[in-house]
């Protein structure tokens, strides 16, 4: 006769294994009995101890520069700002004289300010692929909690900007391929002899 | 001063105090006072900490860590529970009966402490040493379910009524098969009184009896029925009735229905190590072994800061010395045990789903009530028969013919091939 109640044994079994796998102790017992056991507790104590993330881990957007702050690869061509499903891109610009023609301080023009609601953006990245000027990227960094609810969640251009260094640590692989990209068209550029008046300014290679 | 008698001593210097500084009517008035003040201090202590005891048992059997953020290894946390009930508001549903809503959760508190008094914390300390312990603590339990239902029926809620329902069902139910066992010790031991019990299992534990095997796994499992815990929280059902009869409860009024609940899951603990497994009664294992175990476990307790760990691990070696000739005390087994068994309780909790009501009412009157009438008979056996090898044996054969029986009896017919029209 079969013993009634053998599956109620055989799962307070399962659940008291679970219980010695998450003590390091109990992990020993584990092998010494020749049991397979997993590495107990699942758990990340999260301010504690972070989650590592895989390269490809994206948040929140931020604009590239190169060298300096001032030399931001956006051109305000307003793509981004049509394409971005939740509309959290908000674009000014781009920055004009008062003749109405767009200033060109390195060579192109510039949005006068480019904010971004942390609040709306869904970390789709759309904005990333559209832009014809690898000027916006994906960030990491995910704490970006803030206790005031209004003023702090819209960041503004200067907290968007990061250098192409900081793009390049945080996801080397897709940095090195936008770079590549980037140094490509600007060979082409250069190659192409310039069609009618001034020659483009020499625009600065990215730092790959 | 002796470790095992630490509180009694205590209470009799307290007592003398009185009697000394005091007129001498005082005297037995301390001694109840110092009874029902520990009582009142000490269950509420023991229901905060089996609430994260629950959590931390709990989490472990599920992967997880438990509370660790309120204080170290969250040992605040029951306190910041606690204090978050405090400051909850306390709603009353709209058409409730307000009186009896506001009795229900005390009515349930109320006997889950009065059972405090009669169990036999250790040698010499129960509160009360009553003659009639066990029935008391059998009639003062079943008032439970009166609350249950009043709490259910003054909320005037649907879910709170149908759990209130269910709970009554359930625990007049389980109650019948509890007693049924309980019948068996009281047949052997001759007495009702609690200590009486625990000092006829001197020789061995009932347990270790085939009578006091099948009578312990049925009065414990209809005990966790009766405090309505998984896999018997029909009352409770949260995926089913939100809440059961405490749905429309909350702030502290809440805190008492979990008072009650952890206090008599406690008490049931309590009672199954007093009548089968020798209650304060334990092999007698030096002290100070105990208090080397506990250093070493404060000592490696990774994440107290070190001088916590090196005071900790002092006080427990320092105990360990200048007790070093005592065995563990006698309050010490009876909680570690208790402690175990309320361990099976979550661990009952993590492992099973709820039982189905046909299933629930199936277990408690077609298994265990003609399993605990069969040991009723057993237990006859028992006392009748010369003590030897062969009372022994005899029992235990009808103990599993009977068993077998019932598992024969209980068996689902198989049920018929079913044909559908349509589909051939």
């Amino acid at each position: 006769m079969a013993l009634v109640g053998r599956g109620v044994l055989a799962g307070l079994g399962v659940t008291l294994t679970t219980f010695f796998e998450t003590y390091p102790w109990g992990r020993a017992v584990l092998r010494l009995m020749g049991r397979q056991h997993t590495n107990g507790v699942v758990t990340i104590e999260y301010p504690d101890v972070k989650q590592q993330h895989a390269e490809r881990f994206r948040y929140f957007p931020f604009l590239v520069y190169d060298k300096e702050p001032d030399n931001l690869r956006c051109v305000a061509c307003k793509i981004c700002e049509v394409e971005c499903p939740p509309q959290c891109i908000h674009i000014v610009g781009p920055a004009k004289d008062e003749q109405g023609r767009p200033l060109k301080p390195k060579g192109r023009p510039y949005p006068v300010e480019f904010d971004i609601d942390v609040s709306i953006c869904m970390s789709c990245r759309i904005c990333v692929d559209v832009c014809p000027f690898d000027a916006i990227e994906m960030d990491n960094n995910y704490e970006l909690s803030d206790t005031d609810r209004f003023g702090h969640l819209v960041y503004n251009k200067e907290q968007l900007l990061r250098p192409n260094e900081y793009f390049q640590q945080i996801k080397p692989t897709e940095a090195s391929v936008v770079d590549q990209r980037l140094a490509a068209k600007h060979a082409k550029a250069a190659a192409v002899p310039p069609a009618a008046g001034a020659p483009p300014p020499a625009p600065p290679g990215p730092a790959a | 001063m002796s470790l095992d008698q630490l509180f009694v001593t205590a209470h009799d210097k307290l007592v003398h105090l009185a009697e000394a500084w005091l007129p001498d009517w005082t005297g037995p008035w301390a001694s109840i006072a110092a009874r029902i003040g520990l009582v009142a201090a000490v269950a509420p202590a023991i229901m905060m900490y089996l609430t994260l005891y629950e959590r931390k048992v709990i989490a472990r059997m599920q992967n997880r860590l438990g509370p660790t953020r309120v204080g170290r290894y969250g040992l605040l946390q029951p306190l910041a529970d606690g204090l978050k009930m405090f400051i909850k508001e306390d709603l009353v549903p709209e058409g409730a009966d307000r009186l009896i809503h506001l009795l229900g959760p005390i009515l349930a508190v109320v006997p889950a402490l009065l059972l405090f008094a009669v169990i036999p914390f250790g040698r010499n300390m129960a509160a009360v040493d009553l003659n009639v312990g066990l029935l008391y603590a059998l009639a003062v339990a079943s008032v439970g379910s009166y609350a249950i239902f009043m709490g259910g029926w003054a909320s005037r809620s649907k879910f709170s009524i149908l759990g209130a329902m269910r709970s009554v069902a359930q625990i007049i139910s389980y109650e019948v098969p509890g007693v049924l066992s309980v019948v068996a010790v009281i047949m052997v031991t001759g007495t009702l009184s609690l200590v009486g019990i625990v000092e006829a299992q001197r020789d061995g534990w009932f347990i270790a009896t085939p009578w006091g095997l099948v009578a312990g796994v049925i009065f414990f499992l209809s005990g966790v029925a009766e405090v309505n815990r998984t896999p018997f929280d029909m009352p409770e059902a949260e995926s089913e009735l939100v809440g059961g009869f405490h749905t429309e409860y909350s702030g502290m009024k809440f805190a008492l229905w979990y008072m009650a609940e952890f206090l008599e899951s406690f008490i049931v603990c309590a009672l199954t190590v007093t009548l089968f497994f020798g209650g304060w009664d334990g092999p007698a294992v030096p002290f100070w072994t105990v208090a080397a175990l506990l250093a070493l476990l404060v000592a490696t307790a990774t994440r107290l800061a070190v001088p916590t760990r090196a005071v900790g691990a002092l006080v427990c070696l320092g105990a360990g010395i200048a007790f070093a000739r005592e065995p563990l005390p006698s309050w010490m087994w009876f909680l570690a045990k208790t402690y175990f068994f309320f361990f099976i309780l979550v661990w009952f909790r993590g492992t099973f789903p709820r039982l189905r009501v046909d299933q629930l009412m199936g277990l408690a009157w077609k298994f265990f009530l003609p399993m605990t009438l069969l040991n009723i008979l057993v237990a006859g056996v028992w006392v009748a028969a010369p003590s030897g090898v062969a009372r022994w044996l005899g029992s235990a054969t009808l103990v599993a013919a009977g068993y077998w029986c019932f598992v024969r009896l209980n068996k689902p017919a198989p049920l018929e091939r079913r044909t559908y029209v349509l589909a051939d």
